[in-house]
């Protein structure tokens, strides 16, 4: 097997960013996450529980409001 | 291997005599005479676990079959695509027409994945669902998890350039980077291994919902049928863009429930993965596969349109499930505190 020759990044528009060929992400507080990953998407929207990482949070960033709780629902046949 | 299920229907049944029939000797199979015999083959058990076996034959296989060719049987694989014949066609009248504006592959799949909320059971797992609840998840999801990943394999060969290989970079890190114990269907069979259940997928196959297996045959139809690859990478990439939030709640659900690590580790390791391969899918895989192949588009989309459809309808069959053995419990509850 040949060893990787070439660290590349992908730009995902209101994503992460894709990079294949990290060993390392260091944070500006000199903090290190290390990884085994081929490719690993580092988080750009701070909003991840695992930072650096990206754990799709972004995704949730649309919806502003509270779901609605599921006890408001009415129970249907059993209200009588 | 694992052996033959039981059959619970008149289609089950026969594909299961034909795969105890001796090789050489007489048999005949399932084959329903024209789409729409079965009325809701989606959530029909009897057609879902016949298509199953057959498409198991693919995989696994089984240990108890008469034959061990059994797999290119040309019987059963006319009755094969029967039954894929009505499948398909009840998949295709629950998305509805597709077509991908501006053939923009990549904007339409982001924007199918984001605005499906299909949550509704990772919520209920991470914030409800007691112990034996949590436990019946692990147990239906099996069916396809102990197998995860071997559909979307058979696409390989199908597709070409760069999508091949954005398809090879995810599946490698789905069978675990070259350490065989980093195997998604390994963490998975460990996850269910500490809690004391069975890892044989015929335990799980032997109970799952008809809707549990048409979410998996569905993998099978887009990954065996050279015709469909598209929609297959297309599921992939829906699969995958709307795995990594609920596997998070259903992490926090584990947690809750103080359940064994080795299946917190599973989940977590997904939150991770997914939001990789996320974008692996949609952009590396489908974007590419669409370049190369525009006619693909609306294919591509289609697949990932089924995908939330089918795999809905699988969570909300489980939702009701549970819903409906609560009731009667919460029912005494609100009685008791009533009077």
């Amino acid at each position: 097997m040949t060893r990787k020759q070439r660290v590349t990044v992908i730009d995902c528009p209101r994503g992460p960013l894709l990079v294949r060929g990290a060993d390392e992400v260091v944070g500006f507080d000199g903090t290190t996450a290390e990884t085994n990953r081929a490719v690993v998407a580092v988080c750009r929207c701070g909003r991840s529980e695992r930072l650096p990482w990206c754990d799709d949070s972004h995704r949730a960033r649309r919806r502003r409001r509270p779901p609605p709780k599921t006890k408001e629902e009415p129970a249907e046949e059993e209200q009588d | 291997m694992i052996r033959i299920p039981e059959p619970c229907g008149p289609l089950s049944e026969r594909v299961v005599n034909a795969l105890r029939a001796e090789p050489d000797g007489p048999h005949s199979v399932p084959e329903p005479r024209a789409v729409g015999d079965v009325p809701y083959p989606l959530t029909d058990r009897d057609f879902q676990l016949a298509l199953w076996m057959l498409y198991e034959l693919h995989y696994g296989g089984f240990e108890d079959a008469a034959d061990p060719d059994a797999e290119w049987d040309p019987l059963l694989i006319v009755s094969r695509a029967a039954l894929e014949r009505t499948f398909e066609h009840a998949v295709r009248e629950l998305v509805g027409p597709v077509s991908v504006p501006d053939g923009d592959i990549v904007r339409a799949l982001t924007k199918v994945t984001m605005t499906s909320d299909g949550s509704e059971l990772a919520t209920f797992l991470q914030r409800r669902a007691t112990r034996d609840e949590l436990r019946s998840y692990l147990a239906e999801r099996a069916v396809y998890h102990l197998r995860e990943s071997d559909p979307q394999s058979f696409v390989l060969p199908r597709i070409g350039g760069a999508a091949k290989t954005a398809l090879a970079e995810l599946q490698y890190d789905e069978y675990g980077s070259g350490a065989p114990d980093r195997l998604h269907q390994r963490l998975y069979a460990d996850a269910l291994a500490s809690l004391g259940m069975p890892i044989d997928l015929s335990t799980y196959v032997a109970e799952a919902e008809g809707a549990t297996l048409a979410s998996v045959n569905l993998m099978s139809l887009f990954a065996l049928n050279r015709r469909l690859r598209g929609a297959a990478m297309g599921h992939l990439a829906a699969f995958e863009a709307t795995s990594a939030l609920p596997c998070g709640r259903i992490l926090r659900g584990v947690r809750r429930l103080r359940l064994p690590d080795a299946v917190a580790d599973y989940y977590d390791e997904h939150v991770e993965a997914d939001a990789v391969h996320e974008q692996l899918a949609i952009r590396g895989i489908c974007g590419t596969l669409v370049e190369d192949e525009p006619d693909l588009a609306d294919n591509v989309l289609f697949g990932a349109l089924a995908c939330l459809a089918v795999d809905g309808l699988a969570g909300d069959v489980l939702l009701e499930r549970w819903r409906s053995s609560r009731a009667p419990r919460e029912r005494r509850q609100h009685d008791r505190a009533a009077g």
